[in-house]
């Protein structure tokens, strides 16, 4: 009963039985199809989200109003691409974290990167205060990375322990450092400052606050180049290595990548659970795993997942908001478990 | 350490007690380690009490010893929740608070003041409204936790994931719940929910110390049955004692206590883990008459003298919960990382 060998299954590098029909081109139509539709579903919400908010702002009114533009421009805009930029780091983030740990239950806020990325704040709230938040998002990365890192060397010692296992470590690892992280803050009368930063505030995002978040584009480009190296790794270090790929070097590299957008990601927005895990499996299981291709469908399923949490959250409570992470801790929490519990009957075959 | 018998060790790791045969051989009895731990329980609670006093002792004793009692029945909550709920579901990794249940209980106060509003909640803030609380608390977690025990989806490690992930998810859904209540209400919660021990009031404790003494009453007159279910499912039922009443019993009295010590003391998710290991290493017997003291004054003596501590020595007085957590994880994490049973 106590049972759970490592399942294949679990592994993204693993085939994944993909819903193909009798025969192939209906299906690369039905997916050519499905990218249309998740784009059109995009961008409608995009611009609902653009619609959203307690200033009165017209389609006309933008065209002729100065002062509804510049509204548009100060508030709207930004909030929208910080919300599209973090979705896309945080899913692509976990597409990467899943690759490297060989795990589909892993991503970034459950490996412990994001609790270490916080860890790296209240540090710097408390050693340099005043610091700009170019340096305080570097710290924040590097926090980030070292915590990722100790992860992974933690992981060695139980890769063979069954896929289920990994995410707990990583829960559990977050939750100590989560723990400091309150100590540090309780000590220097920082609590205030961690809780609105946990709780994810897109409602403070303006001009001239969301632009650090355009690093994650580049982020992003570098990710879909090195893709394929990632989906060797992805594999295993055996086979990595006899296909002559450096292990260590691109396991370090695919790390670096999530550190940063995570440690960005952070300081910018906050916390955001779940995003990078739902959406990857998704997408892996409507597609298969080859990682170039679903790069592109990740980052817009990711996008437009948190820009509706984000409208739910704005809709709701109308002239307060509830922040996108607590929506998405919610649907996200449920999803998780659906995937988790949908495994057991399949693996037991 | 009192059992280091190496083939045992190999056997089942370090994290498991010895079967009955070896218990207490090596060392002393359980019955003078419990005096043990007791005395230095009683030394610690006179430390606290008597010490550092400043001004008229008739001012400081009352406050200080509902702050004792307060760190009592959390320690016996925690303690005799987390050692049946092991007992019972098979295995010491899985605990009460760290699969959810007192995310439940905060779920379940924060629906109840959204659901009725503010004042209704506080108007029945009486004995009948605690009492009808608690009651709709033990019976959805019952059902909940109970349909997850006896499904057996997969095996510990995905059960003792979808309850960490279900926790998770009541913390959200409470903080959403939250979101959409007026401040008021909000207020009103604020001080339903987060209890401190160090802020609890001397009229709450008579009801919270005779429900623990009724749980306590009936987990003692379980003890034997307890004792049975350990030697697995199989050989149980074999002995006549049937699981699932067992499992149903359990989960009642386990949601009881967390709802009591959750009230008082605000959520904690490793306490009990953390005295419950501790006991099994060293109560010197695997049977519960000696777990279940040990592991309540093990509880007891942790808090009353980590508080005594940190309050004079580093005069840090929130920090004991947020400590403990820390303390907690790390030993959850190293049993769950060395655990071979696990696999």
């Amino acid at each position: 009963m106590t049972a759970a060998p490592p399942r294949e299954a679990d592994r993204p590098g693993a085939p994944r039985p993909v819903a193909v029909g009798p025969a192939a081109p209906p299906a690369r139509r039905r997916r050519r199809l499905l990218l249309g539709a998740l784009v059109a579903v995009t961008l409608a919400l995009v611009a609902a989200s653009l619609a959203t908010g307690g200033y009165d702002i017209t389609l006309r009114g933008l065209l002729t109003d100065p002062a509804q533009r510049e509204m548009f421009l100060i508030s709207r805009v930004p909030r929208t691409l910080a919300l599209v930029f973090s979705a896309v780091a945080m899913g692509i983030g976990g597409v990467v974290v899943q690759l490297v740990t060989q795990n589909r239950f892993v991503e970034p806020t459950t490996a412990g990167t994001t609790q270490w990325a916080g860890l790296g704040f209240v540090v710097m709230l408390v050693l340099v205060p005043g610091a700009p938040p170019l340096v305080r998002m570097l710290a924040c990365s590097a926090f980030a990375f070292v915590g990722t890192m100790l992860f992974l060397g933690v992981l060695r010692g139980v890769r063979a322990r069954g896929g289920l296992v990994v995410p707990l470590v990583g829960i559990m690892l977050g939750a100590v450092v989560g723990s400091g992280t309150l100590l540090l803050a309780t000590t220097f009368d920082l609590q205030q400052s961690l809780g609105a930063w946990r709780s994810g505030g897109f409602s403070s995002v303006v001009r001239g606050f969301y632009e650090p978040l355009w690093a994650v584009a580049a982020i992003a480009v570098v990710t879909v180049v090195v893709a394929d190296r990632l989906t060797v790794v992805g594999l295993g270090r055996d086979v990595a290595t006899s296909l002559g790929l450096r292990y260590r070097r691109t396991v370090v590299l695919g790390v670096s990548l999530v550190a940063l957008s995570s440690g960005v990601t952070s300081v910018v927005v906050g916390f955001l659970p779940f995003l990078g895990l739902i959406v990857p499996n998704v997408v892996s299981m409507l597609l298969g795993d080859d990682v170039r291709r679903n790069l592109p469908w990740v980052a817009l399923l990711s996008a437009a997942l948190l820009v509706a949490c984000d409208l739910v959250g704005r809709t709701v409570v109308a002239p307060m908001e509830i922040p996108a992470s607590v929506v998405l801790g919610v649907v996200g929490a449920a999803a998780f478990l659906a995937l988790v519990l949908a495994r057991g009957p399949r693996a037991a075959r | 350490m009192p059992h280091a018998d190496p083939a045992q060790e190999a056997r089942t790791g370090p994290a498991t007690t010895p079967p009955p045969r070896r218990a207490g051989r090596t060392g002393l009895d359980w019955r003078a380690r419990l005096v043990l731990v007791g005395a230095v329980a009683v030394v610690l609670v006179a430390c606290f009490l008597f010490l550092f006093v400043k001004g008229p002792l008739s001012f400081t004793l009352p406050r200080r010893a509902t702050f004792v009692g307060a760190m009592a029945v959390v320690a016996f909550t925690q303690a005799v929740a987390t050692v049946a709920f092991h007992t019972v579901t098979g295995n010491r990794i899985l605990s009460p608070s760290i699969i959810g249940f007192d995310s439940l209980y905060v779920l379940m106060q924060t629906a109840a003041v959204f659901a009725l509003g503010g004042a209704t909640v506080q108007r029945a803030d009486g004995l009948a409204g605690t009492v009808a609380q608690t009651v709709l608390m033990v019976v959805l977690a019952t059902l909940l936790y109970r349909w997850l025990f006896t499904s057996r989806r997969g095996g510990i490690v995905t059960l003792l994931l979808v309850g960490v992930v279900l926790g998770l998810a009541f913390d959200s859904l409470s903080s959403f719940l939250q979101r959409l209540l007026s401040p008021t209400e909000f207020d009103v919660l604020q001080l339903d929910l987060f209890g401190r021990m160090g802020a609890v009031k001397a009229e709450e404790l008579p009801l919270a110390v005779a429900v623990c003494a009724v749980v306590g009453v009936l987990v003692w007159r379980r003890r034997d049955r307890l004792d049975v279910l350990l030697l697995g499912p199989e050989h149980a039922t074999a002995l006549g004692s049937s699981h699932r009443r067992e499992l149903t019993t359990v989960l009642v009295l386990v949601s009881v206590l967390v709802a009591f010590s959750t009230a008082l003391a605000g959520p904690m998710t490793f306490f009990g883990f953390l005295v419950a290991t501790l006991a099994y290493q060293v109560a010197g017997d695997w049977r519960h008459r000696a777990v279940l003291p040990m592991a309540f004054l093990l509880g007891f003596a942790t808090l009353v003298g980590g508080q005594f501590v940190l309050q004079h020595v580093f005069s840090a007085n929130g920090y004991l919960t947020i400590l403990l957590e820390g303390v907690g994880g790390l030993v959850f994490l190293t049993l769950l990382l060395r655990k071979k049973a696990l696999t």
